[in-house]
């Protein structure tokens, strides 16, 4: 800021003060800084302002009030903001004044100048006294009594009391609860991911009881298909894939981590321990296999294979996305932002993110993954790592070892001494020849059983502690200043156990009750997955600039709550989805819509489309193709031809997608093969992410790529066949009774009469279009039917998979609601 | 100032306003699909984000992106240095690598001068020197701006392609045809926005070839939406484009006449307009079952057409077919067509390799430029070519007179423009005697990209989105350029 006089700003102020627009915000409606003000200043003051000290502009900085050069210091006669007096707060002129060498933010900065809405929140803060307040989510949650409730008939749930009472506020009640098959198909699909059975549906109806609702809640929370719902978002969250990521995209196998997520989920670990494991599983006296399983967490980023880069640069590229994985999966942190410079918007400087570094660069382990040969290689598998054969695998393994020890003991005996190499006679030769063969014969026996034996890859320190330094500019081999290890300044200083801060010291950090993001993150993205949008909705992102919650207090309600249950994930999740305010009808009135378009009041239940692998799990359920098994070796459903050769490299290994045969093709979705560089269509086209970056939400769209492919997808469209074809086999006195179970099997609802007709009608039309066109039947149905069918069964199985395909098709199929 | 703001005239406080009843409005009737061009912030994860539109009057409608996977070598194509051939086997001087960082390959190794093999001659109007190689190319020459002075931050193949393609080396980001569609949004009903177009073959050097990634098209932070298109070469063009077996186009119809009647019975009781996108998606996809086919039938092509691409358009998957392909998607208002062709990383054996390359090439990019301009469509079309970086100056592997390798080499290369409201018959920028070092107008690529958008009437700067605390944009924090020498 350049201060200079400015006489015409008097009338200019004047003519502001009294102009009406500025007195937008109703009365009882008091500005706060964190709501009003803070993230203002972060989008556009920030920026030239802010934490950045390398290109911070006038040496003026906005972020902290009491700094040198902060707001309330006197710089050459002038200061940015004078309490309770905007004629003397400089900060007040720049943001209204319409010079264009003195407007703050100037126009070559790209961003826009306040808005009027902005302008007069920043006069009645300045008016008010311009106080700042400690940015929210860096503050320890605050316990708040209950609201106290004064409906008689909702909001029993500590939830709906902090959700009431701000609908209230607004002068909005809640929407009636959801229908009974409604409220079954929601909550059986965020919890577990699938839709109900009709049996379920049934059972559900039929329970009278005032703990029917929880009843269900418990049973699907008890199902091993809770764990592997809760493990999708959490690999997302961690980018796990199957493949490197990088240059020749290599296989690597990491599913006995996914495994032990969908365990943890089942057998509720405490989220703490699930955070501390991840962290530094590696670091306990002596890790349980799970620990140090789960300590592949640091193992899951990006990494190069040998030969391209340099070692050192792709070392520092391995650490520092270490680091952003921790920022983002545990904290809501974007501390990679520090990486070359300091934070922009948080008070993260790079000092702090290399003394972060400094806990994840102590690696024993390669920098690249090795050469393409050996049996490493074909496993997927790089140093360190844990093995974790079967009690068979391992006697086999035993077996050939006694063996091949034999051999190699007779071989050595056969071995000429040295200088008599040339007096071996044939016999010899020939024998050991012989020998020699076996002894390739058993290894290659021997290192088939391995192949098949469990390995992970897991965390290991150094003995020696690799010093680390501030990379200027976030360049490899441009070390700055040596940094030791610790947690950022603004949070709560990290207790240390011994001489030396370890890994292990951080991740009791992490989840000390004193933090005051991990329970808030980890709640918000609960809610998120419940929801469909998070409390915040920037769910990666509890910065500056990231969204302020759209319920404060309910949101430290439920992390304080958390971390008093013992991080207790279940009962969590049972608190959400037992309250009213998630069991509400999501249909919206126009009024509704106009008050609240994207539902963050949630004074109606929301509705939202389905991630990729409900989509997918769902039809194969649907349709009783679904097979349950679980863990194990990542599968290949079929995929279109070629899509791997047309992008990888020759020698990429594997470099042909082989689809698995069988049973196989129809586990769930989160058993899927994972390629980075080309992951499964089937996921990609519904917004599932590369998982080259951790992603906390995806994206929600609807495109006609996921239309088309709905209609068509093969295994689609066999789930098609296969329904109409079970339906048929069911002993149904009429049409009208299988379109209703057709219906219900699909939909989890009967349809109306309206729905009923145009089902009908429809089933008549595909009977009428079969009958004239049976090759088509014929083509439809091959490999369906048995021999000697009459041309009718044809036709009525065409016609009956035409239409389960249709309801297949439906909204409400990919629409949670 | 032309931004297309139908509310720019209006006081803030009422733009605000307006602003929030047109967007709740635009939910409601949800006109995802080539809504009205208007200045709405992106309303991330309803599935319907409007076009921010442009910003200034734009040169050029559409784009297509030539990119060269694996690095051509700029020494042997373009960038003309007649005296290296007596620097034959000597060292680079130390004064113009300035130990600068190589690669794993050649690092601590001899950095020994390999000149072209190849002939170069004055061609065109300006007689710009071209290569034997290019004998196609160069009678387009005075339609071309080659740009000798390109660099680039990253020397792997991996992170190069994806700050060529996304701005930046991280993973994760959106890359430059989804900026485009989430920009501009769409010019057609018919097709994608954005489509790819990947070479299955390629005739030099099989051996080492670099792998692509979904993420050069992917969408990154920007709804999917925005993502290209693949192409395929093989089976359905686009995934799950045909119906299955025993269904035709009638009973597809009949099926979605079902599908449509129960949405809309849903839709008025539950009352959400995302509801009508699905609708209106839906039957995107069913026409797109009969756009897409005729997109990519040839049969129409007369015979004088075909032979301009040269023989291999017959060839499903070629570079030939698919610069054919590209030129019908523009016809057809696609805004942006990227291709990629795999192959140029010649480490060793480059000249032969490099001939096998430029036969895949040549012919058919010349014959886009000529097609397009036959059409009167390159005053409007940028067409652009380049790869992820270039190559050294020092050779790599056995080193003779006519056999030589090169490694990669960020600090310069050369790519070429052309139509588009770009400045034809041109070379612009230049390197030192060794092609090392960039000593006249450097172009980094995201400043290629900004001028991309420019053309575009784009203002790379202001095309942003939010996302983890910042509001992202092509062309990088760094601060890229337009390159004005370049415009017309």
């Amino acid at each position: 800021m350049n201060p200079k006089v400015n006489y015409p700003i008097l009338t200019l102020l004047a003519l502001l003060l009294s102009f009406p627009l500025f007195k937008a915000r109703s009365a009882e409606q008091k500005v706060t800084f964190s709501r009003d003000i803070s993230p203002v200043l972060s989008k556009k003051c920030f920026q030239c302002h802010g934490p950045d000290q390398e290109h911070r502009k006038a040496d003026l900085r906005l972020d902290k009030p009491d700094a040198e050069d902060g707001p309330f210091t006197n710089h050459d006669g002038y200061q940015s903001l004078v309490p309770g007096d905007l004629e003397k707060s400089e900060l007040w002129y720049r943001i209204t004044t319409d010079d264009e060498d003195d407007i703050m933010p100037p126009p070559d900065s790209n961003l826009e100048t306040l808005t009027n809405k902005e302008k007069a929140a920043f006069r009645q803060w300045i008016l008010d006294g311009a106080k700042y307040e400690t940015f929210w989510a860096f503050e320890e949650p605050k316990t708040k009594n209950l609201p106290p409730v004064e409906s008689d008939d909702w909001g029993y749930n500590a939830i709906d009391r902090f959700i009431l009472e701000r609908l209230n506020q607004e002068g909005l009640v809640p929407s009636p609860k959801a229908d009974k098959r409604t409220l079954i198909r929601r909550v059986s699909l965020d919890l577990t991911g699938l839709p109900p059975t009709p049996q379920d549906i049934h059972s559900f109806l039929e329970d009278d009881s005032e703990t029917a609702y929880a009843d269900m809640v418990d049973r699907l929370l008890g199902s091993p298909r809770y764990g592997e719902h809760m493990a999708k978002y959490w690999l997302d969250l961690v980018r796990f894939a199957d493949t490197n990521g990088l240059h020749h995209d290599h296989y690597r196998e990491v599913t006995p981590y996914r495994d032990w997520v969908i365990r943890s989920f089942n057998d509720n670990l405490g989220y703490d321990d699930f955070v501390r494991y991840q962290v530094a599983g590696d670091l306990y006296d002596s890790p349980t296999q799970d620990q140090l399983i789960a300590s592949g967490f640091n193992r899951l980023h990006l990494i190069i294979d040998i030969g391209t880069a340099l070692p050192e640069e792709s070392f520092t590229r391995n650490v520092v996305d270490r680091v952003t994985a921790f920022g983002t999966a545990f904290m809501g942190l974007t501390l990679q932002c520090a990486s070359c410079h300091d934070h922009k918007y948080d008070p993260v400087t790079t000092k702090d993110f290399y003394q972060l570094f400094a806990f994840f660069n102590n690696f024993d382990g390669g920098p690249e993954t090795g050469g393409r040969s050996g049996l490493d290689f074909k496993r997927g598998l790089q140093k360190p790592y844990i093995e974790m054969p079967s009690p068979h695998q391992q006697s086999q393994i035993d077996a050939y070892n006694v063996e091949i020890e034999k051999l190699e003991t007779t071989l050595k005996e056969l071995a000429p001494k040295e200088g008599e190499e040339d007096s071996i006679s044939e016999e010899t030769k020939t024998q050991q020849a012989s020998l020699k063969e076996k002894l390739n014969e058993l290894k290659k026996a021997r290192d088939e059983v391995r192949m098949a034996v469990p390995a992970a890859l897991i965390m290991k320190e150094r003995e020696e502690i690799r010093p680390a330094h501030i990379l200027k500019r976030g360049v490899y081999d441009q070390p700055g200043e040596p940094v030791e290890r610790n947690t950022p300044g603004f949070l709560p200083p990290l207790e240390s156990t011994g001489d030396v801060k370890s890994r292990m010291d951080l991740a009791n950090w992490v989840v000390s009750p004193n933090n005051p993001l991990t329970a808030r993150v980890a709640v918000n993205r609960f809610w998120q997955q419940c929801f469909g949008t998070g409390l915040v909705k920037t769910s990666e992102d509890f910065g500056a600039q990231g969204e302020r919650p759209s319920h404060p207090e309910l949101l430290d309600y439920l992390a304080l709550q958390f971390m008093e249950s013992g991080w207790d994930v279940k009962q969590l999740m049972r608190a959400i989805v037992l309250s009213e305010t998630y069991q509400q009808s999501s249909k919206i009135t126009p009024a509704l819509r106009a008050k609240d378009p994207e539902n963050r009041l949630l004074a109606r239940g929301s509705r939202f489309r389905m991630d990729s692998e409900m989509v997918r799990d769902q039809i194969l359920m649907a349709s009783g193709l679904l097979n349950h098994e679980m863990h194990g070796k990542s599968v290949k459903p079929p995929q279109p031809a070629k899509l791997w050769e047309i992008v990888a490299m020759p020698s990429s290994y594997p470099r042909t997608y082989k689809a698995d045969e069988g049973k196989k093709a129809y586990r769930r979705s989160v058993y899927t093969f994972w390629k980075r560089g080309l992951p499964p269509p089937q996921m990609t086209i519904f917004d599932a992410p590369t998982r080259e970056a951790c992603i906390a939400r995806r994206e929600r769209t609807n495109t006609p790529l996921q239309a088309l492919m709905l209609m068509n997808e093969p295994q689609f469209f066999k789930a098609a066949t296969h329904c109409a074809q079970s339906l048929l086999e069911q002993q149904v006195p009429d049409d009208r009774e299988r379109i209703d179970k057709a219906f219900e099997t699909i939909t989890s609802h009967l349809p109306d009469e309206k729905e009923h007709q145009a089902l009908f009608q429809a089933l008549e039309t595909f009977r009428e279009h079969y009958s004239q066109n049976k090759d088509a039947a014929d083509a439809l149905t091959a490999g369906f039917l048995e021999d000697g069918s009459s041309e009718d069964d044809s036709i009525e199985l065409a016609s009956w998979t035409m239409l389960a395909h249709a309801l297949l098709n439906l909204d409400i199929v990919k629409t949670r609601q | 100032m032309n931004f297309k703001n139908p509310l720019s005239t209006l006081d803030p406080l009422q733009q605000y306003q307006n602003l929030q009843s047109r967007r709740s409005f635009l939910r409601y009737s949800a006109m995802g699909l080539g809504a009205a061009v208007f200045g709405s912030m992106p309303t991330r994860g309803s599935g319907i984000t409007s076009p921010r539109g442009t910003h200034f009057t734009p040169k050029a409608k559409r784009v297509i992106f030539l990119f060269m996977a694996g690095a051509p070598s700029q020494l042997d194509l373009f960038d003309y240095k007649p005296d290296l051939h007596k620097q034959f086997n000597k060292p680079l001087p130390k004064s113009v690598s300035m130990g600068q960082r190589v690669t794993a390959m050649t690092k601590g190794k001899d950095q020994i001068v390999a000149p072209s093999m190849f002939k170069f001659a004055p061609k065109g109007q300006n007689g710009i020197h071209m290569c034997e190689l290019l004998p196609h190319l160069s009678k387009r020459v005075d339609d071309l701006c080659i740009i000798k002075s390109t660099h680039t931050d990253a020397i792997n193949h991996d992170p190069a392609k994806t700050i060529f393609c996304t701005g930046s080396q991280i993973p994760g980001k959106a890359s430059l045809g989804s900026w485009l569609s989430y920009g501009l949004g769409s010019m057609n009903k018919n097709l994608p926005d954005f489509m790819v177009l990947n070479s299955a073959f390629w005739t030099g050097g099989t051996g080492n070839v670099q792998a692509l990634y979904s993420r050069l098209w992917g969408s990154g932070f920007l709804p999917s939406k925005h993502q290209g298109v693949s192409l395929q070469p093989e089976g359905d063009p686009v995934l799950f484009l045909s119906n299955p077996k025993g269904v035709n186009r009638e009973s597809r119809k009949k099926m979605l006449d079902l599908v449509t009647a129960l949405n809309q019975e849903h839709a008025s009781k539950l009352g959400d307009p995302e509801i009508q996108t699905t609708i209106a998606q839906q039957e995107m996809a069913f026409r797109m079952q009969a756009s897409v086919p005729e997109l990519t039938d040839l049969s129409g092509e007369p015979k004088h057409v075909l032979d301009l691409y040269g023989p291999e358009v017959e060839k499903s998957g070629s570079f030939a077919r698919n610069c054919l392909l590209a030129r019908r998607m523009i016809e057809r208002d696609v805004r942006f067509v990227q291709l990629f062709h795999r192959g140029w990383d010649h480490h060793v054996g480059l000249p032969k390799k490099l001939r096998g390359q430029c036969y895949d090439i040549d012919q058919p990019a010349a014959a886009l430029i000529q097609d397009l301009k036959n059409r009167g469509l390159l005053d409007e079309t940028l067409v652009v070519f380049g790869g992820e970086f270039g190559r050294t100056t020092y050779g790599q592997g056995k080193l003779a007179r006519d056999n030589y390798g090169r490694d990669h080499h960020p600090r310069c290369f050369t790519t070429w423009m052309a139509g588009g409201g770009i400045k034809s018959g041109i070379t612009y920028g230049q390197t030192d005697d060794f092609s090392y070092n960039v000593v006249e107008n450097p172009v980094h690529v995201n400043d290629f990209n900004a001028t991309i958008l420019n053309q575009l009437g784009i203002d790379h700067q202001r095309l942003t989105f939010p996302f983890l605390g910042l509001e992202q944009r092509l062309t990088g924090v760094e601060g890229a350029k337009v390159v004005k020498g370049i415009v017309s």
